[in-house]
């Protein structure tokens, strides 16, 4: 028995013959913050996947607490998922519903919440993250980016999960709103002690959001430890990848 | 002549690697059927925007269609003073083949495409992923509705393009070529077997589940984006109107070559 909340051992993952995972092995401790940096196409989106179940890894383990969840039928499946809240990139809320129906989605399908239950439960959550009831009454479409993202967050959060994985959270962002949603993170996250796994290319929010920050490279973790080490890392491609430097050991494909 | 080979082999396997990806895909989706939860709520919801907001454009097409029918076919028949023959073949024409195939072509253009538009818009900015993130199961929320709502519309919608296509031969009968009411729905009435509607909703169901099946699938499975959406939308609608017209011969084949 592991006392990781999340644990991945020897995982592979190919596309059309170009490996993109190559033996990854991560441990993410229950409540912690858990940033992974690295550049474009080195694998971070798949990997939030592959823990997810949206895509499987051709080869290793994925543990959560303790549990191999590789290979579940759906049922079993969906009661892990009932476990984990997600913020995507393009915050990926449903047009056809309106902004409190988007947050309470999980509510009325896994927990079978009543309409009226799940309403109420979504306009608390929505405050949570700042938004007010004029909002929930809203389409997506009808929303900034910064809302939006608001929004999801508040999708990933309205369940309780006990993990929240995060990608790209900032992407997109003028600083200032970047900087709240960064606030609300901690606030969500830290706060109440949930397990978070994080991707992104902003140094600023990866400093700001985690306890611990991974880099990942060639489908490896190449590099990690905290957040206030990650300046003095003599380590060349957390060097190269920090200072955004085009020379050094990370080569990009033009 | 090496080259010639390798794209032959090339088309081949991706040939064969779409077909078996549908064959699966279809597989999954019709055992969802069977298999609760069934999201009632949805299916209701389909069914409104594959039933009824179709009938305006199915409705046209069958009423011109009957009409025209009755032109030509008194066009035809005027040679060998077999006038009397036009209403049986209106009624014939559009219960077995003309209400079904043109509902079902119509509705491929209208629901296929829409459905394919709609579903790869969310497989691209990831809300299918987001389902099952949020413990729900695409295939029962977004596609067995669909399914279900095509299956049961089309045959309702066929019903309603044979009365309206009759009645447009008819009124062309009356009113243009001075058929006498009572004569023309008598032909039209003692002709018409019930075997020649049933096969005509039969091919109605089947088309229903054609073109659903066609708009999930290409949707489904869109990438690369808006061009990618678009794609999906036109191999939906075109591989449902080729489909309808192959299974329509089949049917027919199965139903009338005794």
């Amino acid at each position: 028995m592991t006392n990781n909340k999340i644990q991945l051992i020897n995982i592979h993952k190919n596309f059309n013959n170009k490996e993109v995972l190559k033996g990854l092995d991560l441990e993410i401790i229950p409540g912690e913050s858990l940033v992974i940096i690295g550049g474009s196409g080195t694998g971070k989106s798949v990997l939030i996947k592959c823990i997810l179940g949206i895509m499987t890894p051709d080869k290793g383990e994925i543990l959560i607490d303790g549990k191999n969840i590789l290979n579940l039928k759906d049922y079993k499946r969906s009661i892990i998922n009932q476990k984990i809240g997600m913020l995507f990139q393009n915050a990926a809320l449903f047009d056809s519903l309106m902004v409190w129906e988007n947050v309470s989605f999980g509510l009325m399908q896994s927990n079978k919440m009543n309409r009226d239950e799940a309403k109420g439960t979504a306009l608390k959550v929505l405050k949570k993250v700042g938004l007010n009831e004029k909002v929930s009454a809203l389409y997506p479409s009808e929303l900034s980016g910064g809302m939006q993202k608001r929004v999801g967050l508040a999708r990933a959060i309205a369940n309780s999960p006990e993990i929240i994985f995060f990608d790209e959270p900032t992407t997109g962002l003028d600083p200032i709103m970047a900087d709240v949603i960064n606030d609300l993170i901690i606030e969500c996250v830290k706060d109440q002690g949930i397990t978070a796994l994080s991707i992104t290319h902003d140094m600023n929010s990866a400093r700001k959001i985690s306890d611990r920050i991974a880099m990942l490279h060639e489908g490896r973790i190449v590099w990690s430890g905290r957040p206030n080490e990650i300046d003095n890392s003599k380590n060349q491609y957390v060097v190269q990848f920090i200072n955004g430097n085009a020379s050094g050991p990370i080569k990009m494909q033009i | 002549m090496m080259k010639f080979l390798y794209l032959i082999g090339k088309i081949s396997i991706s040939f064969f690697n779409s077909f078996g990806l549908l064959v699966k895909f279809s597989l999954i989706c019709i055992s969802h059927c069977f298999r609760p939860p069934i999201y009632v709520h949805s299916i209701f919801k389909q069914m409104v925007e594959i039933g009824f907001y179709s009938l305006p454009v199915v409705g046209l097409t069958a009423i011109f269609s009957g009409m025209v029918l009755a032109l030509q076919s008194h066009t035809g028949f005027s040679r060998f003073n077999a006038e009397s023959a036009v209403a049986n073949v209106v009624v014939l024409s559009i219960t077995r083949e003309l209400g079904p195939v043109l509902a079902g072509l119509m509705v491929a253009g209208r629901v296929g495409a829409s459905m394919a538009a709609e579903i790869g818009t969310m497989r691209v900015t990831e809300q299918i992923d987001a389902l099952s993130t949020l413990s729900t199961n695409p295939y029962k929320y977004l596609i067995v509705p669909r399914i279900i709502a095509g299956v049961t519309v089309l045959p309702i919608l066929v019903i309603i393009a044979d009365i309206i296509g009759v009645f447009g031969g008819y009124i062309v009968g009356i009113f243009k070529l001075d058929f006498n009411p009572n004569v023309y729905l008598s032909n039209t009435i003692d002709f018409v077997e019930p075997l020649d509607v049933i096969s005509g909703l039969v091919k109605a169901s089947v088309f229903g589940l054609i073109i659903s099946l066609m708009g999930c699938f290409h949707g489904f499975h869109s990438k690369g984006g808006a061009q990618g959406v678009g794609i999906s939308t036109t191999n939906a609608v075109v591989s449902a109107s080729i489909l309808i017209l192959t299974a329509n011969y089949i049917i027919t084949e199965i139903f009338f070559s005794i």
